[in-house]
């Protein structure tokens, strides 16, 4: 599913966090998110997810405006994994990812056996069959994180928007989730910290005080020069020796 | 099976659980008291007053079975629910494990109300008590609404603690302006006997009390339970609910109305009763899990069996008194409220 901001600016208390940012992401395309933090890459996901209204601009999904969209539409196509999704409760791994069907219930349409088969499904995706009927207070943040993107699946979307999924995860965990969302066939938008991990996806939106201020392919719009600048480093290509693709090195300026 | 009517069986079933459950709380309310009377004798005066079966009774136990204890136990068995199901909606919706009902200033609006009749002689002895309990519970609620709106009008992220901290601030406000009438005005004997009556007390009622009780407790089910695949999508907070397709403001603004109405009209009726709003919800929560599907009945159920079982207590415990009720369920409720604490801190660490 295409998704496209129109000049999209959004300001909390007279304080811009976003400023005129415009950019489309064809259907089946994964676009990375990079910038330091508080570029605005949270703020983008809020308001292409429509939980905040843009003070300017405008979102397009396939082409028709989100604010058009009821909660419960825009939930039948975009599904997002947030940062940090905590809770106190007593709930199964299971009854988390159930709760992706939400949007596709009501009390003339109840659970039905259709529903069962796309939670199986999601959580065989994350590879959590096994820890089907555990306690969530009981699992790993990798786990847990794992189970979120299960959730989301099962929303079945046209559009899945991920703010930081592999925070906190040991680099196994990284790779497996990059690898599970890049192999998904759905449109997906992935606010990343490693810019090594960005280089992989379709394009690259980079992000700077809530401006755009590159968008394209990774190659380009990850160029040192782009980088060094808006992180304050120093960022150079490197080769390894078996001669694949090339990777960003940093240090210090 | 379609899945209709596996959701069909699925509610009869729950209610041919429910049913006897509840029958059996009011048939034991109606039995025990200071005269203890035997089931049969029960039996045959609901007999002769449901369906006219005309059966030998003495009348005085027919007054004392049909005009007192019946009314008295259907009522409780209301509130009970009511505020069980008040304080499951109000901890989901605002995600704090220690949410209840009398959270949202009510209780304590309440009082002043009934303090500001009875003591004050507001409306010069036209109005009720519980006229004025109501209207108190609700001006209070307006003023904790409107705090918690004005501190939080930066987003919603926020308002689950700021409606928190308003209603905190609301019921200080409103006990302080209780204390200040009960100490302006009343005697001796008012104090004592306003005392009584916010402690919680199932005394005074009768058939039109059932008439706006058991009604509303009901309506307000339905309400909440109507809601319940919204509240488990509030498991992960507000943004979340909302990325489910929840229309979360809405949701918001109708269950807490709701709560709040259910709770005015019980508080009126009997008095504030503490610590069912609160407790309930985790024996319930204890019982069947946090889906909010079965908690919702399973709350209302345990709320109305509990609170039968508090009055009885209440009235046999000191031979030839009644002690108000909300003494009961604060005994019962305080230790259970501390072990919830002290559990609650252990899991989050």
């Amino acid at each position: 599913m295409k998704i496209e901001a129109r000049s999209l600016s959004f300001a909390v208390r007279g304080k811009t966090l976003l400023q005129d940012v415009s950019l489309s992401v064809q259907p089946g395309e994964t676009l990375a998110l990079v910038g330091p933090n508080g570029s605005g890459k949270s703020t983008l996901m809020r308001l292409l997810s429509g939980i905040a209204k843009p003070s300017q601009g405008q979102v397009l999904l396939a082409d028709k405006p989100l604010a058009q969209l009821t909660r419960r539409d825009i939930a039948q196509r975009i599904a997002i994994v947030e940062q940090q999704a905590d809770t106190a409760e007593r709930i199964t791994a299971r009854s988390v990812v159930e709760l992706g069907r939400t949007p596709w219930l009501s009390a003339l349409k109840p659970w039905s056996g259709e529903d069962t088969a796309l939670v199986d499904k999601a959580l065989s995706t994350v590879e959590m069959e096994s820890f089907d009927s555990r306690e969530w207070s009981t699992l790993s943040g990798g786990e847990r994180q794992r189970l979120h993107i299960a959730r989301a699946l099962a929303q079945r979307p046209g559009l899945l928007l991920l703010d930081e999924p592999t925070n906190h995860l040991d680099i196994h965990h990284q790779l497996s989730i990059l690898n599970c969302i890049r192999n998904l066939k759905v449109t997906t938008v992935v606010a990343l910290h490693d810019l090594n991990q960005a280089l992989t996806c379709d394009k690259v939106a980079v992000l700077s005080h809530g401006r755009l201020v590159a968008f394209g392919e990774p190659g380009q719009a990850l160029a040192p020069e782009t980088v060094s600048d808006i992180f304050g480093i120093k960022a150079r290509w490197v080769r390894d020796a078996e001669g694949t693709a090339p990777f960003l090195s940093f240090q210090l300026a | 099976m379609s899945a209709a009517a596996a959701l069909a069986l699925q509610g009869i079933r729950g209610v041919c659980l429910a049913l006897p459950v509840l029958a059996a709380a009011v048939l034991a309310g109606a039995m025990i008291g200071e005269t203890s009377l035997a089931p049969d004798l029960v039996l045959a005066v609901l007999a002769n007053k449901l369906a006219g079966a005309g059966l030998p009774v003495d009348p005085v136990d027919q007054g004392i079975i049909w005009s007192y204890r019946v009314p008295r136990a259907l009522v409780a068995a209301a509130c009970g629910a009511a505020l069980a199901v008040a304080g499951v909606v109000l901890q989901a919706l605002l995600r704090n494990a220690l949410a209840d009902p009398y959270i949202l200033g009510i209780s304590a609006g309440a009082s002043t109300g009934a303090v500001a009749v009875a003591i004050a002689g507001l409306g010069g002895g036209a109005l009720s008590l519980s006229f004025g309990a109501f209207n108190g519970a609700l001006l209070a609620f307006g003023f904790v609404a409107i705090l918690a709106r004005a501190a939080g009008a930066g987003g919603n992220r926020a308002a689950a603690a700021q409606i928190v901290l308003a209603g905190i601030a609301g019921s200080q406000l409103f006990n302080a302006l209780t204390a200040f009438i009960i100490a302006k005005s009343a005697n001796a004997d008012q104090a004592r006997g306003i005392m009584f009556w916010l402690m919680g007390n199932l005394s005074g009622v009768r058939w039109p009390d059932v008439w706006l009780a058991v009604p509303l407790a009901l309506a307000g089910w339905m309400i909440c339970r109507f809601h319940a695949r919204a509240l488990d999508a509030f498991t992960f907070g507000t943004d979340s609910a909302a990325s489910l397709g929840i229309p979360v403001r809405r949701v918001q603004v109708v269950l807490i109305f709701a709560t709040a109405l259910m709770t005015a009209v019980m508080v009126s009726v009997v008095g504030s009763i503490g610590f069912v709003g609160l407790v309930i919800p985790h024996a319930a929560r204890f019982l069947v899990g946090p889906g909010h599907r079965r908690l919702m009945p399973a709350a209302a159920l345990t709320g109305a069996v509990f609170l039968i079982a508090a009055d009885i207590v209440s009235r046999v415990i000191i031979p030839g008194q009644v002690l108000p009720i909300g003494v009961v369920t604060a005994l019962i409720g305080a230790p259970s409220f501390a072990v919830i604490l002290v559990r609650g801190q252990r899991a989050a660490r």
